[in-house]
Formats: structure tokens, C-alpha cells, sequence
């Protein structure tokens, strides 16, 4: 196998607690971390696995977003993808004009495997790799957990309601990453360095020949329900008394 | 007027939970009309099933062998080859609809929405955001076919005891076969399902080990209760994927949730939200899932659970 493709969401710090704007317009980002979608630096971590044992030769990130989205990709090379691409976009991109961009770069430039998160934590949307998949007419392994890169198959075993499923995909495929597929390293300074020199395209969205993809509307945002802190027990039978008083025990 | 496909999730023979409350969901769109489809190796009895959920007006077959595992792929041109009578095709929004609907949406040219937790109108819907710190209200455009799995969690089961006429549709579509079922490995057990169950008791990393899980089982025993648990106890290999809560794991409302050894991250309680009663056993009084606990007590797990095992008979 040549070339991975993994995608980098350039997305709000895991650790924010983010917040509804008091107008209801969106949600608050001024000031606030912004970090690579935690999933999409499970699926570079593997990606770069895959590469250091002799099974891939080349590995590219990917961003759709905002000029800062720079940021992600040069972590992305720190950590050790060989070039960057980065799809200029200053308004958010939806999931299946996204989805279009990732196949005119597989055309452009012949990709065996695309490794994406299984869902961006801002959007909670859990559809690009489904979509890339379906368009490109190539196997989807969702929400995967292992990865066993066998030649030009892979056997993926994938996190499901019920349990874990093990299914057998043929390349090119879009795999997406669960959480549990591996531990991303940390970067070094050495590596950031050294990620200054590698490539990093930029290119504009509209330079892209896509067919433009009606959008879902957001229209507002609120807060959601806030739950009341109840009231403490001091000790079991109190614990017992509570449940027993809502019928719960 | 609105037509709503509702893509049935199974396991192979028996219908899942899942497709009483993504009925309910399109139900709750204005004068809609609901059908089933059904894409099985055997539809007979799932069929059955879905024609008895109220509110459906007729269940629609698909029966071939390549429909014997839920293979996206396989699954989603069959269903875009059948859909261009209605204005709407809802899913699950769990591992078997977020797996397919996406492929459903692309084929189609549109974009998805996941997640629906309320219906405005016909184009209008609730959905979370950023693991549920925000709910957007989001239109999808008036003139193409609205694509979406729905938050399972937000709605109740419709009844049974209606009789649909079922009827077998044949779709000429050629289907890949570049994907490939080869095993499922579950952790079933004899348990309540954590997805429906009205009791949840659940255990976070404070269990230390999966022997120490036990206490957890005990409880839930006496109590009648499915088991759940924190991210943290299933990446330590305490209890099996499949028992998750939270943004990546399950999102359940039982009517009580027990939280014990768990902090209260966002990602956990997103999964929680919609709970009745959260009760929370935890030794730290600052845990941050005092916040959201309607009773809070604040105690060493290893002392409090058996105590609380042994109170309960
Ligand atoms: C993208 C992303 C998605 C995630 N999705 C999920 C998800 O779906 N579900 C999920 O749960 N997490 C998820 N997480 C992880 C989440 O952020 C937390 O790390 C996790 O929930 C912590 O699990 P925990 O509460 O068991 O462990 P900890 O945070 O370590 O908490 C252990 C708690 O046990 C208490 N404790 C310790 N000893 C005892 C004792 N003897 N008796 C009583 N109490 C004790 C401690 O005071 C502490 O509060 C996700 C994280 C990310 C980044
Ligand atoms: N704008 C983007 N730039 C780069 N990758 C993206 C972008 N949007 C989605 N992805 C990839 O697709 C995955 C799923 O995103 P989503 O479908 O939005 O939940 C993410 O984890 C990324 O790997």
C-alpha cells in the first residue's frame, strides 16, 4: 500500500466546556483551545503505525477550515505525516461537501486508505467517512477499535452496540477510529522543528470543482436542560430512605 | 404531506427496540404517513413485528442473502432505490443507523441530520451539539429529501397491536461484495439491556479491576438493573465495550442511574442526561457528578456498595 489519507478537524479543546452564546447564535469560541478532533489523532497514530511497519510509504493530513487550521496540521506533521493539505474555508464546510473534497484529492492523488474519526466533536455528526465511502463506491469499516492491514485486504474489528464486530474489507476503504484503537504519542520539540520544512499546501475551497451540497441550517442554539443538584445522604440507610421515598428501591 | 421511510434495525430475527421510537419521532411530523422497510436474508418474523408498532401504515420487505449482516454498503442502495416516493428516511441513531444512514444520505446528494432529539416541523429539528453542551435547532432545505437518525433516548416506544399489510419490494441494484461479515464477539449475558432497561448501575475506574466489578453486578442483580460504565473502566478492560455511557458509548434514560467510582466528565453525562434519578457514590465531595446527582453520597465504594447490596432485600 502507497498513501494514507487522514482528515484533521481543527475543533474546540476536549477539555472546554463550551458554552451556548447568550443570543443563542452559536456557540462561544473567542479565546477558547482549539485542538486536532481527539478521534483524528487516533486515526494519524495509526496511520503513522501502519507506516513505521513497512505497510504504507506515505501519509497526508488533510483539513477542511479555517487558515488556523494550520495549527492542526503542523501538529499532525510534529507527529509524523509527511505533507499537509490544508482546504481554506473561513465559514464551516457540511460533512458531504467534505466528502467531496476528500475524493477529488483521492483522484488527484491515488489513496489506498483514508483513516478519519469517528465522529467530530463539535458537530457530533458521525457521517463524513459513511458519505466518502458511499461516493467513492469503496468498503467503509466504522468505528473501529483494531486494524490488521493484511496485504491489499484489512480485517477491522469494529465497536458495536452489541459487542465487537470483525469484518473484512478489500482496498482502497475508509476506515473510521474509535477511542479505543490506540494511544497517540505525544510530539517532541525536535518534531516540531523538524515539521516546519515539511509541505503544507493551501488551497481555497472554491478552487475546488465540488458540486456545492444543500446545507443543513442552524438556525439557533440554547442551553440545554441544566439538571439541579439533589440532595446529599450522609450515609446507605439514607441512600435507602431516598430511593425507597421515589419508589425507586 | 409527509412520507417517512423508517429503516428497521435487527439482529437477523428479532426487531430492535430501536424502531418503536424512531416511529415515534416520525410520528411527531404533522399528518405523516410511516412505513417500514425491512432488509433481511429472512424478513418473516421482523416483518411481523414491525406491522404490529401503531402508527405504521405498511412494511415493505427486501428479502435477499446478501441482507444477512448489516453491511452498509449492501444496505444503502437498496434503500435509496426505493425512497423517491417519500420525503422523509429515518434510522437509528445507533451503530446500525449511523453506519448506513450517512451512505443513504450521500448517495442521495444530502447532507444528514444526526441525532434528532425533537421535531419543530417537517424541516425544522432539535439535535445536540458538542456532546449535548448545546442544542441546535437546524432546517434542512424545503426541496430535497430530509435524511436522519434519530436520538433514541428522546422518545418513548409507540404501542403495539396495529396490523400493517407487508408487502415485498424487489430493487434491481447490483451490491458489492467487497465487504465482508466474519464474526460478531459479544458479551452477551443474562442481564437487563442497558439501551431499555428502567434501572442502569454503573461503575467507573474508582473499581480498580474487573474482579472488583462484581460489586457492581450485585447490585444491579438485587435491583434488577442493567450494568453500564465510565469510558475508563472499559479502556482498563474492567467490563466490555458494548456497556459504555456517554458521548461514544450509549446515551440511555432509565428512570435511575447509578453512578459509583464515576467523576462526572461531560463526555459520561451526556450519555445520562435524560435520566430520571441520578444517584452518585463517589469519596470525592467535589466530583463533579454531585452536580447533576439528585442523590449524592459521598463514601468509599468498597464500604457503601456492599452495604447498600445487603440493605436492598
Ligand atoms: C472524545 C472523547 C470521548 C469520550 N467519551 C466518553 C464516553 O462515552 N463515556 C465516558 O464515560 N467517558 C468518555 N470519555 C472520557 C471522559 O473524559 C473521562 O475520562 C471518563 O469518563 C472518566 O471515567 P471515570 O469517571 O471512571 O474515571 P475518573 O475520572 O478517574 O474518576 C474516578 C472517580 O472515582 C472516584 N473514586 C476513586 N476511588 C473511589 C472509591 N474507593 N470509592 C468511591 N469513589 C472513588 C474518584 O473520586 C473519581 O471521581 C471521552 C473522552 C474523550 C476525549
Ligand atoms: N473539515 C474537516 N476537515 C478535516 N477532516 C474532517 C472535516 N470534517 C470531518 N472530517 C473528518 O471526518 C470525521 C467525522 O466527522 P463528522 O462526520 O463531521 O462527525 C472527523 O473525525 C474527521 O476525521
Amino acid at each position: 500500500m502507497e498513501k494514507i489519507l487522514v482528515g484533521l478537524k481543527r475543533v474546540v479543546d476536549y477539555n472546554v466546556r463550551v458554552r451556548v452564546k447568550n443570543d443563542g447564535s452559536g456557540i462561544e469560541t473567542d479565546g477558547v483551545k482549539m485542538s486536532i478532533n481527539p478521534f483524528d489523532e487516533i486515526a494519524l497514530e495509526e496511520a503513522l503505525r501502519i507506516k513505521e511497519r513497512g505497510e504504507a510509504s506515505e501519509v497526508i493530513v488533510i483539513s477542511v477550515g479555517p487558515s488556523e487550521a494550520q495549527q492542526q496540521l503542523r501538529t499532525g506533521l510534529a507527529m509524523g505525516a509527511d505533507r499537509a493539505i490544508l482546504v481554506e474555508s473561513a465559514t464551516p464546510v457540511d460533512p458531504l461537501s467534505v466528502a467531496r473534497i476528500f475524493k477529488t484529492i483521492i483522484d488527484r492523488d491515488g489513496i489506498d486508505l483514508v483513516l478519519l474519526g469517528k465522529q467530530a466533536i463539535d458537530n457530533d455528526n458521525s457521517q463524513t467517512a459513511q458519505m466518502l465511502a458511499a461516493i467513492w463506491g469503496r468498503p467503509q469499516a466504522t468505528f473501529a477499535s483494531q486494524i490488521d492491514m493484511q496485504g491489499d485486504k484489512a480485517r477491522v474489528t469494529r465497536e458495536v452496540d452489541v459487542g465487537l464486530e470483525v469484518i473484512e474489507i478489500d482496498l482502497p476503504a475508509v476506515i473510521s477510529v474509535d477511542l479505543r484503537l490506540n494511544e497517540p504519542r505525544y510530539v517532541k520539540l525536535p518534531d516540531i522543528m523538524k515539521a516546519k520544512k515539511k509541505p503544507l499546501d493551501q488551497v481555497a475551497l472554491d478552487e475546488f470543482d465540488i458540486e456545492s451540497a444543500p446545507a443543513i441550517k442552524e438556525l439557533t442554539f440554547e442551553p440545554p436542560a441544566e439538571r439541579e443538584r439533589g440532595v446529599m445522604v450522609n450515609d446507605v440507610a439514607g441512600l435507602v430512605a431516598a430511593l425507597k421515598d421515589k419508589g425507586l428501591a | 404531506m409527509s412520507k417517512v421511510l423508517v429503516v428497521a434495525e435487527h439482529d437477523g430475527s428479532v426487531l430492535n427496540p430501536s424502531v418503536a421510537k424512531v416511529v415515534a419521532c416520525a410520528a411527531s411530523i404533522d399528518s405523516a404517513e410511516i412505513e417500514v422497510v425491512v432488509l433481511a436474508s429472512n424478513v418473516g418474523a421482523i416483518a411481523q413485528e414491525a406491522a404490529q408498532l401503531e402508527h405504521v401504515s405498511r412494511v415493505l420487505t427486501i428479502e435477499r442473502p446478501e441482507n444477512d449482516y448489516a453491511i452498509a454498503a449492501v444496505l444503502a442502495p437498496q434503500i435509496v432505490a426505493m425512497c423517491s416516493d417519500y420525503t422523509h428516511v429515518f434510522g437509528p441513531s445507533s451503530t446500525y443507523g449511523k453506519d448506513v444512514m450517512p451512505q443513504v444520505a450521500a448517495l442521495l446528494g444530502v447532507n444528514q441530520v444526526s441525532d434528532i432529539m425533537a421535531v419543530i416541523d417537517s424541516h425544522t429539528f432539535k439535535r445536540p451539539v458538542y456532546a449535548g453542551s448545546g442544542l441546535a435547532t437546524v432546517e434542512t432545505p424545503a426541496d430535497s429529501i430530509v435524511i436522519g437518525t434519530v436520538r433514541i433516548a428522546s422518545y418513548s416506544s409507540v404501542a403495539e397491536g396495529n396490523s400493517a399489510s407487508i408487502e415485498s419490494v424487489d430493487v434491481a441494484v447490483e451490491l458489492p461484495t467487497h465487504t465482508r461479515f466474519i464474526e460478531l464477539k459479544s458479551g452477551a449475558s443474562d442481564r437487563p439491556d442497558l439501551q431499555t432497561s428502567a434501572k442502569v448501575v454503573a461503575g467507573g475506574r474508582a473499581l480498580g479491576s474487573e474482579d472488583n466489578f462484581e460489586l457492581i453486578y450485585k447490585l444491579a442483580d438485587k435491583l434488577g438493573a442493567a450494568v453500564g460504565a465510565s469510558r475508563a473502566a472499559v479502556d482498563a478492560g474492567y467490563v466490555p465495550n458494548e456497556v459504555q455511557v456517554g458521548q461514544t458509548g450509549k446515551i440511555i434514560a432509565p428512570d435511575l442511574y447509578i453512578a459509583i467510582g464515576i467523576s462526572g466528565a461531560i463526555q459520561h453525562l451526556t450519555g445520562i442526561k435524560d435520566a430520571g434519578t441520578i444517584v452518585a457514590i463517589n469519596k470525592d465531595e467535589e466530583a463533579p457528578i454531585f452536580e447533576v446527582a439528585d442523590i449524592g453520597l459521598v463514601a468509599d465504594l468498597f464500604n457503601a456498595v456492599p452495604e447498600l447490596t445487603e440493605a436492598l432485600d
